[in-house]
């Protein structure tokens, strides 16, 4: 499976490319709209032009996603989807109970992470050792909260929680939990 | 004119706030009311940032009191500040567009200090007992007593309710002052104008032979609109202040009831449903509205596409209402369907309604070239470049393959939120200000163009540094809501920080501005009541 950082460089070149474009934009514009008019007015067919090129990035936007980062597609039919191994984690008084002190996981392997909540809403997160996210997710007390996920390279990673519990909540941190092998 | 002499009377002693009509000090308290708010949310905002980057750095602020600050510090910007400053100008306007006096300047006062005194209840109530369970109130967190105080608690949900009280004094006095008839006037056509204002008159246009023509403008039609949204969050915000406050008094007389007896997930699409009409509702129609008002007004030209941006203002109503998932997209059992249609389709439309927003408004101010950049020109191109910027951003971050990289980091607060309100939003606002402040001061005049200047340069530049080195932090795994204490991302935060304090040397520069404009005895007489006895918005010399 693609990694989650492929995917953040993707979305970092074309947004600093947009950013660019509409700043350069602007600028033109502010310098433009000061200078003497030709007299022309803007054709409604530029108008229209301008809306569907809108439609068609907001339609297009979220089906190029879903076609290339895989763990999309994988999410939405995961109740479908039988995983290699399963991991029970429940989080209660700001702590983590994992089944056994280190999850091992193989790679290829794909992975269910079931996350219970006794008491209030918390996150779930995977970092890597330089502290970039691998995944995350909400954890709901009185809900089922579970991911899947397929690991293409041997790794370690910590447990982190991703979501705001209170002060208590901000040490809720298993450095190397996972581990990934071949 | 010395400095002391221009300190104490103004710029060439030219603001007299004797000559102000009540109206006129009604807006002006607003605006002073929302500029100090926003004085407390820069400096609040600030010490975060140093916290972030070594809590020894932020003046003895504690861990507690760095959640207390991040709680209280959204709310303040948006209800004392914001809530402010555009009550002040759209009670201002709306009777200005109409031609005719607001309903209730009474009403229109019971706002205004209802929403001063309530920012400042709530406010206090965090500073002093550290009340932390952030804006998202995510359930059970307000009501965990094992880390809040429930006085504090009490009082800091009484503070939120009673802003909403004047939240819905400003909706009734909008929609009434659309609709009544004035004293002496011939009979005014109430449904009529309050169908055209909402846009039932141009639905229905599109299936009627006889078309009716549109009562209201189309920046009253915004208002209106935005008024629907802003009623509804008043009410789901004060419903869920209540549902908070049950458990806080049951806790005060000593019985703990059970927190499994509201269900989280339904809580949360509950609370998001209606909070998320104020991000994704109120703020783009209000706005669109605003900058449709501008463009025309400093062009001089009629609105591009006017009838198109009608019903746009229309589509982003309904939008509003429907895009509330795309908060809960890493809410694993929140159903598939509602984060796609809602979390990812509905809000996609965002992407259409306020870019046609934004083409409407270049277009109308192309037309009349050469324009003078003048300072609301230039505040309002900023406002413009800030949503094209943070608008992009939110899209990207309401898609399911992204927002499970995401969510909860810096990015969505930093590219996305931070540069929404602090470009978009406030650069709008300080437009609108610019312009109406000659209006509203019956012609003073500012005391340096230079600092205006400098206020917008630092402000733009503060604002897309801040929200472009938090999101840098966010997609390097930084998240939004809790410490690091190893320094992991102190150059993103550094830089954040450098960034920030130009917005705070911006805002510093600005207010001086203007208080050496009017001068500290025309800040007081805003204060005191007109001697003027009219409705009428503005002096009748």
């Amino acid at each position: 499976m693609i990694d989650s950082n492929i995917v953040l460089t993707g979305q970092t070149i074309a947004y600093t490319f947009y950013v660019l474009a509409i700043m350069a934009l602007m600028g033109w514009f502010a310098y433009k709209v000061t200078r003497d008019g030709s007299g022309k007015v803007v054709k409604s067919s530029i108008f229209y032009s301008f809306v569907g090129f809108l439609v068609a990035i907001g339609v297009s936007f979220h089906i190029v996603t879903h076609e290339t980062i895989p763990w999309k597609s994988m999410d939405l039919n995961r109740a479908e989807i039988k995983a290699d191994k399963e991991f029970h984690i429940i989080m209660e008084n700001h702590e983590f109970r994992l089944p056994s002190h280190k999850l091992m996981i193989r790679v290829n392997e794909i992975v269910r992470f079931n996350v219970d909540s006794k008491d209030l809403t918390y996150g779930f997160g995977l970092f890597r050792s330089d502290n970039t996210m691998v995944f995350q997710m909400q954890v709901v007390p009185g809900h089922i909260n579970d991911i899947l996920w397929q690991f293409d390279q041997p790794a370690v990673y910590s447990i982190r929680s991703t979501e705001y519990s209170g002060p208590k909540g901000i040490n809720m941190i298993l450095r190397d939990a996972v581990e990934v092998v071949d | 004119m010395s400095l002391i002499q221009t300190f104490t009377n103004g710029e060439q002693g030219l603001f007299k706030p004797n000559s102000l009509t009540p109206m006129q000090k009604l807006t002006l308290r607003f605006v002073v009311i929302g500029l100090i708010y926003y004085s407390i949310v820069v400096v609040e905002g600030m010490l975060m940032r140093l916290f972030e980057v070594n809590q020894g750095l932020a003046l003895g602020v504690s861990q507690e009191q760095f959640f207390a600050i991040m709680t209280a510090h959204p709310l303040v910007g948006i209800f004392g500040s914001t809530y402010s400053i555009v009550f002040g100008a759209f009670l201002f306007l709306v009777p200005f567009l109409m031609k005719k006096p607001l309903w209730s300047i009474k009403l229109g006062n019971w706002t205004l200090w209802l929403i001063a005194i309530g920012t400042f209840i709530f406010w206090f109530a965090g500073f002093v007992s550290h009340y932390s369970p952030l804006y998202t109130l995510y359930w059970p967190l307000p009501a965990d007593f094992s880390q809040f105080s429930v006085l504090g608690g009490t009082f800091f949900i009484i503070g939120i309710a009673v802003v909403m009280v004047g939240t819905a004094f400003f909706v009734i006095n909008i929609f009434k002052t659309i609709a009544y008839t004035p004293n002496g006037w011939e009979k005014q056509p109430s449904g009529a104008l309050i169908k055209s204002a909402l846009g039932l008159t141009g639905l229905t246009n599109l299936f009627s032979k006889n078309k009716k023509e549109h009562l209201v403008s189309v920046p009253v039609a915004a208002i209106a609109r935005g008024s629907v949204d802003t009623a509804l969050s008043a009410a789901v915000i004060l419903f869920t202040g209540f549902l908070i406050l049950i458990y806080m008094v049951a806790e005060l007389f000593g019985i703990s009831l059970k927190h499994s007896s509201i269900d989280a997930l339904l809580y949360k699409n509950w609370f998001w449903w209606g909070f998320d009409l104020i991000a994704d509702g109120l703020v783009l129609i209000f706005v669109a509205g605003t900058w449709y008002l501008l463009a025309t007004l400093i062009s001089g030209k009629k609105l591009f596409m006017e009838n198109i941006a009608r019903a746009a203002l229309l589509v982003a109503l309904v939008v509003s209402w429907t895009v509330w998932s795309h908060h809960l997209m890493s809410d694993q059992a929140q159903p598939g369907i509602l984060k796609i249609v809602s979390g990812e389709m509905v809000t996609a439309f965002e992407l259409i309604t306020q870019g046609l927003a934004f083409f409407i408004t270049l277009v109308t101010l192309w037309s009349a070239r050469p324009l003078k950049m003048t300072n609301p020109l230039k505040f309002l191109l900023g406002g413009l470049l800030g949503f094209a910027l943070a608008v992009p951003a939110g899209i990207m971050q309401a898609d399911l393959g992204l927002n499970r990289i995401l969510h909860n980091t810096q990015w969505i607060v930093g590219p996305h939120a931070h540069v929404a309100i602090l470009i978009g939003l406030t650069m709008t606002l300080y437009s609108a200000i610019y312009f109406l402040f000659p209006i509203l001061t019956n012609g003073a005049k500012l005391y340096s163009e230079k600092l205006a200047s400098f206020h917008f340069w630092a402000h733009l530049l503060g604002g897309i540094g801040m929200g472009a080195f938090m999101g840098m932090a966010g997609l390097r795994g930084m998240l939004r809501r809790t410490i690091y204490f190893n320094g992991e991302f102190n150059v993103y935060m550094i830089l954040a920080a450098l960034s920030g304090s130009l917005l705070l040397l911006a805002f510093l520069a600005f207010f001086y501005n203007i208080v050496m404009s009017v001068g500290l005895k025309g800040v007081i007489g805003i204060f005191l009541p007109s001697k003027l006895k009219t409705t009428d918005l503005l002096p009748s010399e």
